[in-house]
């Protein structure tokens, strides 16, 4: 059986950022395992810019961020296997990988990284009533056929929630000359970021209903039409409240889903908020040397802040590998809970000792917030507050931890304060 | 355009006319088997619960038990020569009352005078022990261990490759608009041109009473009867082990959950008569009544891991049982409902004997029963999918990710005789695009493969039809 010291499961933005900073950190038999033809991840879909303000200070497409690291990752050096399906990963983490020119193989890893990303929530799932033509589409899905097959699934178009990529191919379908009727948004706010909405929809005057669904898709092979209906504060659809538009296309944007199957087979606890692992501060799930980062942990808003992120599981797998493997014996944990207001918290758990001087606190709001503020406390004692103008459900909040702060400090709460919904 | 000249047509390519056909080409018989849709398996043969009944609900002495019995037993004879995916799982009927005990009773004593064997009456703690899942308010249960599951898809695929394989030639996209008598023959009409035969098989499904009435008088109506379903990830496969069905009460039949033959949970179905013979939407009302009802007999039904809805079409006949009746040549295979797929098998053969006895053929010396399915790698070891894929590397490519099925497999899906050509054809014979993330993922590339293979451009490859 092949060994390696580090296998990283994908090969987006996510994987290639931690095989990038693991090797940095002096790990030189990595190996990322990608079941693209190339590297990128869903970058190289992406072809609109708007990438990389924070990580490169200027705008990029996201073939373009995705080729600034792909180019460091074969400038270091790193091992790379494209067309390679990872089918299995176990407890004592042997990955069994399949490809078209390597065929089945199973190899020994002292360290893993999960860097599978997310998928998108189906219609299935979604559970909206009617026929099943020809013509319903996940938004990504339909991203994919108009960016890289290079052909345009439909002409008249209605969008179902307001998730990012939904709100990106409401643009990109307009400019490829279909009619986009509408978006429909379940809940009272959007699911996508506040610039999309402004550069995406209000600039084509393409209209957003929030607080309406599909209620019935009509078409026996193909798609004819759907209604769309207003919902109440439970999101039950409101009686006569129903409108019809015909349509050939529609696109569904209504979630992403951390795509965890291999993480559960590895042995790795999920948490029910992100549907993504459980992690320390280090990224380190509840199994020794299996690290998580970027979509596949939680789904981000930016990829500069999943660049950032995958860096430091690089790096903490790094470390665990110099320590010949060796659990750090955490001296002190915090656990970090989720408030009033916030849905989830990544990490979970703080390893106080052993942080460098500083560690990013990820979360996201479950509500619209205008003038509140985030609140760490430990118990009663207030160690950070921060006032915020607006918090939104669709975009993740930070704050950053110091160690100091820690000190003295068994567990931390991260809430929502003051101001209103 | 010329006639073209057949011993027998059989009419639709759903499990009925596939394993008529296939019974058919034992014997020296030219088989035309004509299909309105672009597929075999289009119609209520792709939308049903994928049960292969024990036998017990079908009054004795009609032909729905007669024909679920023996087709029941035939199974795994079909499963093994079709290699086909069968498993007999075992079913429970459960009741709440002990008042409803005469109704399970009643099953059990059908089922003893149909011939079901090993039929037990089970308390409701019993029952508990073997179904964890089990509503506590569950009284008490017939069991009928030789209940099973099947793949409906590959069933009906199988059935007719293996006729093909053996002589049948089926015409797609044929949709039959006329038939008359002519002396000894029949002259039919179609969408397609003109075929003739001795003899006809109407196997039509929703629409069998059209056909019939096209050249025979009208002593049959069939309604539709619309089911809707809810199929669950494979993670909540497991919930149950056997298929556990309500008794009838005043609220309804009640809904089944059962483990599907690949892993995954089904619930359903609702039952309502309706007037649109091509209505197969799932309804919001609909959804909701299988989730409350199911509840009734499981427990802890996740209902956050529904990966797809839909609907099916049960061809309710006016006489309550099966229509199987020669019209001097003209021979019905009406109102296959429910057990319909259970005694496909049998009702085949028995099709085949009432043409025999019309046209007297010779059985062929050369009849093949076997039929080898596509290789399943994601289900075989690891030496033997090893072996395979280094001799076949594009069953190395993965293509569909959740059910790990590979370029491979899908390039045979669409290469064999009667091969697939839209995504839906790929997805009913090897599961690309059935699993969690209902093709999200795959369709672009599946897409891309079928243009290349059916030379068309990618935006002209569908669906479905």
């Amino acid at each position: 059986m092949d060994k390696h010291s580090l296998v990283i499961i994908g090969g987006g933005p996510a994987g290639m950022a931690a095989a990038i900073e693991a090797r940095k950190s002096g790990i030189d038999d990595i190996v990322i395992y990608e079941r693209d033809v190339q590297l990128g991840g869903i970058l190289n879909q992406c072809i609109h810019n708007g990438f990389g303000l924070h990580t490169f200070k200027e705008e990029l497409t996201g073939p373009e961020y995705a080729g600034r690291f792909i180019e460091q990752t074969e400038k270091l050096g790193i091992r790379f296997e494209t067309g390679s399906m990872v089918l299995s990963v176990s407890r004592n983490k042997e990955i069994t990988v399949v490809s078209r020119s390597a065929g089945l193989k199973t190899v020994k890893a002292d360290a893993v990284i999960l860097a599978m990303g997310c998928r998108e929530r189906p219609r299935g799932a979604l559970n909206i009533p009617g026929m099943r033509p020809q013509g319903v589409y996940t938004a990504g899905t339909a991203q994919k056929m108009v960016n890289c097959e290079g052909w345009v699934p439909g002409k008249e178009v209605v969008i179902l929630g307001s998730g990012d990529i939904g709100l990106i191919m409401a643009r990109r379908m307009t400019l490829e000359g279909a009619h986009v009727k509408v978006v429909a948004e379940l809940m009272p706010y959007s699911g996508g970021l506040k610039r999309n909405i402004v550069q995406c929809l209000d600039d084509y005057d393409i209209p957003l209903k929030l607080s309406h669904t599909v209620v019935d898709i009509k078409g026996r092979r193909k798609l004819e039409g759907v209604t769309i209906a207003e919902v109440d504060n439970t999101g039950a659809p409101i009686p006569g409240t129903e409108e019809y538009y015909s349509c050939d296309t529609l696109l569904l944007s209504c979630g992403l889903i951390p795509e965890n199957e291999l993480s559960l087979g590895a042995g790795v606890s999920i948490n029910s908020a992100t549907n993504g692992p459980i992690v320390d501060d280090r990224l380190q799930t509840n199994v020794e040397g299996v690290f998580a980062c970027g979509n596949v942990l939680h789904v981000h808003d930016l990829v500069d802040f999943v660049s950032e992120e995958s860096g430091r599981a690089g790096r903490s797998a790094a470390d665990y590998l110099k320590r010949g493997g060796k659990k750090e014996n955490p001296e002190k944990c915090v656990t970090v809970t989720a408030g009033e207001g916030v849905r989830y918290t990544v990490p979970s758990t703080i390893d106080a000792a052993n942080i460098c001087d500083s560690v990013h606190l990820r979360f996201r709001v479950r509500n619209v917030y205008k003038g509140c503020s985030i609140v760490v406390a430990a118990g009663e004692r207030e160690l950070i507050r921060k006032k915020k103008k607006i918090m939104v459900p669709s975009e993740m909040e930070e704050v950053l931890l110091k160690k100091e702060l820690l000190t003295d400090v068994d567990g931390i709460t991260v809430t929502i304060t003051g101001g209103g919904v | 355009m010329e006639s073209r000249i057949f011993d027998v047509a059989v009419i639709g390519a759903g499990v009925i006319g596939c394993a008529a056909a296939r019974e058919l080409s034992r014997y020296k018989l030219s088989v035309a088997v004509l299909e309105r849709e672009s597929d075999v398996c289009e119609g209520t043969s792709k939308a049903n619960s994928a049960i292969i009944h024990a036998g017990f609900d079908a009054v004795p002495g009609t032909l729905k038990a007669r024909f679920n019995v023996e087709g029941n037993k035939m199974m795994d004879g079909v499963a093994e020569e079709l290699d086909i995916p069968f498993k007999r799982n075992g079913a429970m009927v459960v009741c709440w009352k002990e008042s409803e005990m005469s109704k399970i009773e009643t099953l059990y004593e059908r089922g003893v005078s149909n011939g079901v064997e090993g039929l037990r009456i089970l308390t409701g703690n019993e029952a508990r022990a073997m179904e964890p899942a089990l509503s506590k308010d569950v009284y008490a249960a017939l069991y009928a261990p030789t209940s099973g599951i099947v793949c409906p898809f590959e069933m009906t695929i199988a059935f007719a490759e293996n006729a093909c394989k053996n002589g049948a030639s089926f015409s797609f996209s044929t949709e039959v608009t006329g038939i008359e008598r002519s002396g000894e023959e029949f002259v039919i009409a179609t969408s397609k041109g003109e075929f003739r035969a001795k003899a006809v098989v109407n196997c039509a499904g929703v629409h069998a009473d059209e056909i019939h009435n096209m050249t025979e008088k009208a002593d049959f109506s069939i309604s539709a009867r619309k089911g809707e379903y809810m199929l669950l990830d494979k993670s909540a496969g497991g919930l149950v082990k056997n298929t556990i069905f309500q008794v009838p009460t005043e609220m309804g039949k009640g809904v089944l959950v059962s483990p599907t033959v690949h892993g995954n949970l089904i619930v359903g179905p609702t039952a309502e008569d309706i007037g649109d013979k091509e209505d197969i939407s799932t309804t919001r009302q609909g959804l909701e009544a299988v989730k409350r009802v199911s509840a009734l007999s499981v427990s802890g039904v996740p209902y956050n891991k529904v990966i797809t809805s839909f609907s099916g079409l049960r061809a309710t006949g006016s006489t309550g049982d099966f229509i199987i009746e020669d019209h001097d040549g003209f021979i019905d295979a009406a109102g296959i409902e429910s057990p319909g797929l259970s005694s496909a098998p049998a009702i085949a053969k028995h099709l085949a004997k009432l043409v025999c006895a019309r046209l007297v053929p010779e059985e062929k010396t050369d009849f093949d029963p076997k039929r080898k399915g596509i290789p399943k790698l994601a289900q075989l070891s690891f030496e033997d999918r090893k072996a395979l894929i280094d001799e076949r590397p594009d069953y190395g490519q993965i293509v569909c990710r959740c059910e790990q099925i590979s370029e491979g497999e899908i390039l045979d899906s669409i290469r064999r005789p009667l091969g697939a050509t839209t995504l839906d054809g790929v997805k009913r014979r090897v599961r690309a695009g059935m699993g969690r993330c209902q093709a999200g993922f795959c369709s672009p590339r599946v897409i891309e493969l079928l243009a290349k293979e059916l030379h068309i451009p990618q935006w002209e490859v569908k669906k479905n039809g």
